[in-house]
């Protein structure tokens, strides 16, 4: 058995899981009109492919870049492009992005899948259809799988860690999709063993999550999987981040700047197993996920599969509607890390793990006033990345954007535990997250302005090159000029024009002056 | 007494030999602190302040010729941020030079206004405007720093000065409101 390590701080949340867990996974039914954006992963945006006005089947290429850091978007099902356009999406600002939205025709034809033995393929040919099939990380970040599995690869893995911690309270869509596709986790798990050839692959589920422990354990009974361990770790949050579940399995941290892989380590979320299985075994692309819906402003919270790029509203109308007072207060992922929606319209896309439909009073408000800091240091106690959240505090308050940096601001995973556990309710995590912003920005403008003085001098040196160039060309002239001049024979200059037609008109005057006297 | 005065005398002389040395081992290029400044300054090489671009205008501060407030597409953030490089008072943007803008301005050709005369290319400072004599002009949207050099030299008016496009990439969480600033509203 493997010993378990604890990384710093944490906190034990109320799970609020049993009220979605209830109904079992539930096919959602396909709304009117799916609006998908062109971007749903971090990274470039997508370029369409498909024109208004274009008829698409079910797993369709409608978008797609030619980028590195890709993941294409596919039509979910059959029907009409209708529109490209700027749509509410799901985005902390509640700006809209484009999206393209699809006229669903009820048919829901798909296009003929090429079946293939995933088992003669190689790795590279592995990734490659991966990446054709738009899979992202489904934990919630949306970090494209292909690009991450090539630098894995590249740099060698050890382990490997696939993520069915989800300790977020509200949240069970992984917890569900354990239970019911938990054959499909496990071949899922096999192609990233096959692509990865780690020596040795953790299963880490949460203990709060007997169901699942108990399905992926049968699973793993009935179709083993070398080297394989299913490893039950104690609920508390946020174990799910990455770089806390590596330090709660293997005793490492990931240095700062650095990333999983660059330690031999490689994580993947269970969902993305499950896509990775089915991209592979039924060429069928990313096109649905498990969305958990819960909160206290819905009826019957549950788990639902359900094709990207349905809107909300939809979602909220299939689990019941609103049981308090309609509209409310919508939030996607959980309450501890998810941000508000601007509303009902937005659509699901891959990231969406978790929709929470809460009531106005329930929500705590971001306050407009909160106390000052008493220096308790209850902050500090509870970060998982071992930072010192007061410090980075005064510093981002200050505006001291370097000094917020030297605290390290960016190892911040913006867990929010600091804020929870904060008795003058300071919103921590909304400093840091508008310190990081303006970071951000002004590194940008700083590339733009580097960029503009190398292009300025260039065409200083360009100018100064012509300038020269034109001064020479201009002194040979001049040379030759003069060596033409020179008599060739006499080897004399020839006498000055000017002087002599002066002395012409003098002569004329002098022998004009004689004539008249 | 000799002994004295001769060991005295032959320590001045090596180090100054050392320091000889070093002075031209060690040369320091150009003057750091122009380097510095220039590295703060936003390199639009608009001429608002004055010199003809943003080198020219570090070695005035960097000579203790010009102010560090005339600089308006760098704003009141250049002003700090100088002001704490050359450890000297943070001074209002003087409004003559220019007011700064949030949102940094690009410049737009209307094609079919165009003549192709290449003035306009003449006087971009980052090269940022493509096309041939008697051909159409455009802009480079990415490499325009919003100088308006642009805009005098063309015959046929044809050059406007937008507001650069803000995408969703470019939105910042803002920071809640200060505490104190509400107290004292109250």
């Amino acid at each position: 058995m493997l010993k378990l390590h604890r990384f710093h701080g944490g906190l034990h949340l109320d799970g609020h899981k049993t009220e979605s867990l209830g109904r079992g996974l539930q096919q959602a039914s396909i709304p009117e009109r799916l609006f998908l954006p062109l971007r749903q992963h971090i990274g470039e945006y997508n370029k369409p492919l498909v024109e208004v006005g274009n008829r698409v089947l079910k797993g369709h290429m409608i978008a797609a870049n030619s980028s590195l850091i890709c993941a294409a978007v596919h039509a979910p099902t059959s029907g009409t492009v209708s529109a490209i356009e700027d749509y509410p999406v799901a985005h902390p600002s509640g700006q809209p992005d484009t999206c393209i939205v699809i006229d669903v025709d009820g048919k829901d034809e798909a296009v003929e899948p090429t079946l293939i033995d995933p088992r003669q393929l190689t790795a590279n040919e592995m990734i490659e259809l991966i990446c054709r099939a738009g899979i992202v990380g489904l934990g919630g970040a949306a970090f494209p799988t292909s690009p991450k599995l090539s630098r894995g690869k590249a740099n060698g893995i050890d382990t490997l860690i696939i993520n069915g911690v989800e300790c977020e309270p509200y949240i069970t869509c992984d917890d569900i999709l354990m239970r019911h596709y938990a054959a499909e986790v496990l071949r899922g798990t096999g192609y990233l063993q096959q692509i990865l050839q780690p020596t040795s692959t953790l299963i880490s589920i949460e203990d709060n999550k007997p169901e699942a422990i108990a399905e992926i354990s049968n699973a793993l009974a009935q179709t083993p999987l070398a080297n394989t361990e299913i490893i039950p770790i104690p609920t508390i949050y946020p174990s799910g981040g990455e770089k806390q579940l590596i330090q709660i399995l293997t005793g490492k941290e990931v240095p700062h700047g650095q990333l999983a892989f660059d330690i031999g380590l490689f994580c993947q979320n269970v969902g993305t197993c499950v896509a990775i299985a089915r991209a592979l075994e039924r060429d069928e692309p990313l096109i649905s996920r498990v969305v958990t819906i819960s909160g206290d402003n819905i009826s019957e919270p549950g788990n639902w599969e359900v094709r990207l790029g349905t809107p909300i509203s939809h979602l909220i109308e299939l689990a019941g509607g609103y049981s308090h007072a309609p509209g409310g207060h919508l939030v996607m992922g959980g309450p501890m890390m998810g941000f508000s929606l601007s509303g009902a319209e937005v659509p699901i896309v891959k990231a969406s793990n978790s929709i929470m439909v809460m009531r106005e009073e329930t929500i705590p408000h971001t306050p407009g006033y909160h106390d000052e800091c008493i220096r308790c240091s209850k902050c500090t106690e509870v970060c998982p990345a071992q930072l010192l959240p007061q410090q980075l505090y005064w510093h981002a308050r200050a505006q001291a954007w370097e000094r917020t940096q030297e605290f390290h601001l960016f190892d911040c995973i913006e867990c929010g535990c600091c804020s929870a556990v904060c008795p003058s309710q300071i919103p921590l995590v909304q400093y840091y997250r508008a310190a990081k912003s303006e970071i951000r920005a002004a590194q940008k403008a700083q590339f733009k302005s580097d960029r503009a003085r190398v292009r300025f001098e260039f065409r200083e040196k360009r100018l100064l090159l012509k300038k020269q160039k034109d001064e020479e060309r201009r002194r040979l002239k001049r040379e030759a000029l003069q060596k033409k001049r020179a008599a060739p024979g006499t080897g004399e200059p020839a006498p000055d024009p000017v002087q002599a037609a002066l002395e012409r008109v003098k002569a004329r005057k002098k022998s004009a002056q004689e004539e008249s006297q | 007494m000799i002994l004295a005065i001769l060991t005295i005398s032959l320590m001045a002389g090596l180090f100054g030999l050392i320091l000889g040395y070093a002075a031209i081992r060690f040369k320091v290029e150009g003057n750091p602190v122009v380097e510095r400044i220039d590295a703060l300054l936003p390199q639009t090489q608009c001429g608002q302040c004055t010199y003809p671009g943003c080198r020219p205008y570090a070695e005035a501060i960097a000579n203790g010729e010009a102010p560090i407030n005339q600089c308006p597409p760098g704003g009141q953030a250049t002003i700090a941020a100088l002001a704490s490089l050359l450890d000297t008072e943070v001074l209002e943007l003087n409004a003559e030079h220019g007011d700064h803008l949030d949102v940094p301005l690009v410049a737009v050709i209307d094609e079919q206004t165009c003549i192709g005369c290449t003035l306009c290319i003449q006087a971009c400072p980052v090269d940022a405007i493509l096309g041939a004599s008697k051909h159409m002009h455009t802009v480079i949207a990415e490499e325009c720093t919003g100088c308006k050099l642009c805009l005098p030299p063309c015959p046929v008016d044809c050059i406007d000065m937008i507001p650069s496009q803000q995408t969703i990439d470019d939105w910042k969480w803002s920071a809640p409101p200060d505490p104190m600033e509400l107290v004292q509203d109250a």
